[in-house]
């Protein structure tokens, strides 16, 4: 019975490293970028998040409605001020510039926040649970599983049914032949870079209402979001859920079976064995 | 007749290099003009300058009288200029149907219904509306052309720029395309189309262009600049 339960928690904490991957999965994409300032951009949320609780009062969740608008706003900003000037050049340079915002954001909530850890108050909801038969389902974990889905869904409806999301995908094929069908690459860059943060930032929340955070925990979070991503392949959002899903019952099943082990390590194994054997991750495409 | 296309004393330097020196020539309402000259005389970089690929140096290029050298590609497609590329880069990931229909939504800015009716449209008239359904990745190189012939026209361009769309093909399918481009021609559509295809060019254009070195070489009727001294010479290498 434990095993189901450990099975169980594994995949619905999937569900949060797939909230944390999408952004990054979207944004690698449609512009080749990697957002190593992706972490704390969730953490930031999270803050943010708790400064409103404490403000208005209230339950972290009307603040998810605040701030996702607000996360598409920061996408913006980010994209027209720092991520613009790193598309299509030297992956090395996206590093660099990034991992110089992630300091600055780091930083910043030093400053304003101190170095004292914080957590979103969810109630009675956070230890809530049902009973079906002798297995007992987390009420909030399975809530934030269901939400992920719900936006991967809403993403990949984006992508496949609308115009605008087939010319996401036609400037993620070949963005100079996209501006030759009249395509504005960089307004899609902007649309994508505001999906991004606006669903990091939604992840933030959820993790900030599970487990206290504090100002340096961006870049342990962005590990999660990584190796999700490249555990179901980059570029396929269906993809950045299997990973999220695979990377959650790693943790909860390695750790089910070695209680002294911390259960990160078991998510990191299977990530290097994922790259290992199947470098384009479970449901990526062949890079050509 | 009024210029639709007009390049004004244009001239492209990359560093020290100067790939095109000076050209000036001019599309007339619904011709067709041909352009031809050795590689590297700045053939493809003349159709990028007027796609909006990259500036121009120095001059100006105009459309319909209108100043268009700062303007983006998207928005010069959107307000009429199509192009096809040398090496056809459709959308791989997307159905022969979607690359089109990309093109009608935006270049074309057309919305629901009458996107998907100029989308077909545009598959019907190069022979591909049986293809609609299919990944673009999965096409053979003449299919390929010819899509990239067919997201061109689902822009509605006002002028189309073909760059050596019918190199690589065989003769029955240089043929084929021939009658394709005739028929776009006839419909109105202004075109630019450059080509090593010499008899190809001769079976549809009005007017020739001969470039070397990123000048013009000669301009006029096209059978007296094919059998003019200054292209032979340039071809035979017979340069005095």
């Amino acid at each position: 019975m434990n095993w189901i339960m450990a099975a169980i928690g594994g995949v619905l904490l999937g569900g949060l490293y797939a909230l944390y991957a999408t952004g990054l999965s979207v944004s690698f994409g449609v512009m080749r970028l990697i957002n190593l300032a992706h972490g704390d951009l969730a953490v930031t949320a999270a803050f943010l998040s708790s400064t409103l609780v404490l403000t208005a009062g209230g339950s972290p969740f009307w603040t998810i409605l605040v701030l996702i608008p607000v996360g598409f706003g920061v996408g913006v900003l980010l994209q027209k001020v720092v991520f613009d000037r790193l598309v299509g050049v030297d992956p090395a340079l996206q590093i660099v510039a990034t991992f110089g915002l992630s300091i600055v954001i780091q930083n910043a909530l030093l400053k304003v926040y101190t170095a004292d850890r914080r957590a979103l108050d969810i109630g009675s909801l956070k230890t809530k649970s049902f009973s079906i038969g002798e297995v007992s389902v987390g009420a909030f974990p399975l809530l934030r599983f269901v939400v992920a889905v719900l936006v991967l869904v809403s993403l990949s409806l984006f992508l496949g049914r609308t115009s605008t999301g087939r010319a996401f995908r036609a400037t993620s094929d070949d963005p100079e032949a996209a501006r030759l069908m009249g395509i504005n690459s960089r307004a899609i860059y902007v649309i994508a870079s505001g999906i991004a943060v606006s669903t990091v930032f939604l992840a933030g929340i959820f993790s900030g209402a599970q487990t206290n955070f504090a100002s340096s925990d961006g870049p342990g979070l962005l590990i999660f979001a990584f190796e999700a991503v490249i555990i179901g392949g980059l570029g396929s959002l269906w993809g950045t859920l299997a990973g999220g899903i695979a990377l959650g019952l790693a943790q909860t099943l390695g750790a089910e079976q070695f209680t002294d082990w911390p259960a990160q390590l078991f998510g990191h194994v299977l990530f290097l064995i994922v790259l290992a054997v199947r470098p384009n991750g479970l449901f990526g495409r062949a890079e050509t | 007749m009024s210029a639709v296309i007009e390049v004004d004393r244009v001239s492209k330097r990359f560093g020290a290099l100067s790939v095109i020196d000076e050209l000036s020539f001019s599309l007339e309402q619904g011709e067709a003009l041909g352009v031809v000259g050795p590689n590297g005389a700045g053939k493809t970089t003349t159709l990028n300058m007027i796609a909006g690929d990259f500036r121009p140096t120095t001059g100006r290029v105009r459309f319909d009288g209108r100043d268009v050298t700062g303007l983006p590609a998207h928005r010069r497609c959107r307000i009429g200029i199509g192009r096809t590329s040398q090496v056809p880069r459709p959308f791989d990931g997307l159905t022969v149907f979607e690359n089109v229909l990309v093109g009608a939504s935006f270049g074309g800015a057309h919305r629901g219904h009458r996107a998907r009716d100029v989308a077909v449209d545009a598959l019907r008239r190069t022979g591909m509306l049986a293809k609609a359904n299919v990944r673009a990745g999965e096409l053979t190189l003449l299919e390929r052309k010819r899509l990239e012939l067919s997201r061109a026209l689902s822009t509605e361009p006002k002028v189309l720029l073909l760059d050596e769309i019918a190199g690589g093909l065989t003769e029955g399918e240089v043929l084929e395309l021939i009658d394709t481009i005739k028929s776009i021609h006839a419909a109105g559509v202004s075109i630019i189309w450059i080509e090593h295809i010499v008899h190809a060019l001769l079976k549809v254009v009005d007017r020739m262009l001969a470039m070397d070195y990123g000048r013009k070489l000669i301009e006029g009727d096209p059978h007296e600049v094919m059998a003019s001294d200054e292209v032979k010479n340039v071809y035979l290498g017979t340069e005095a």
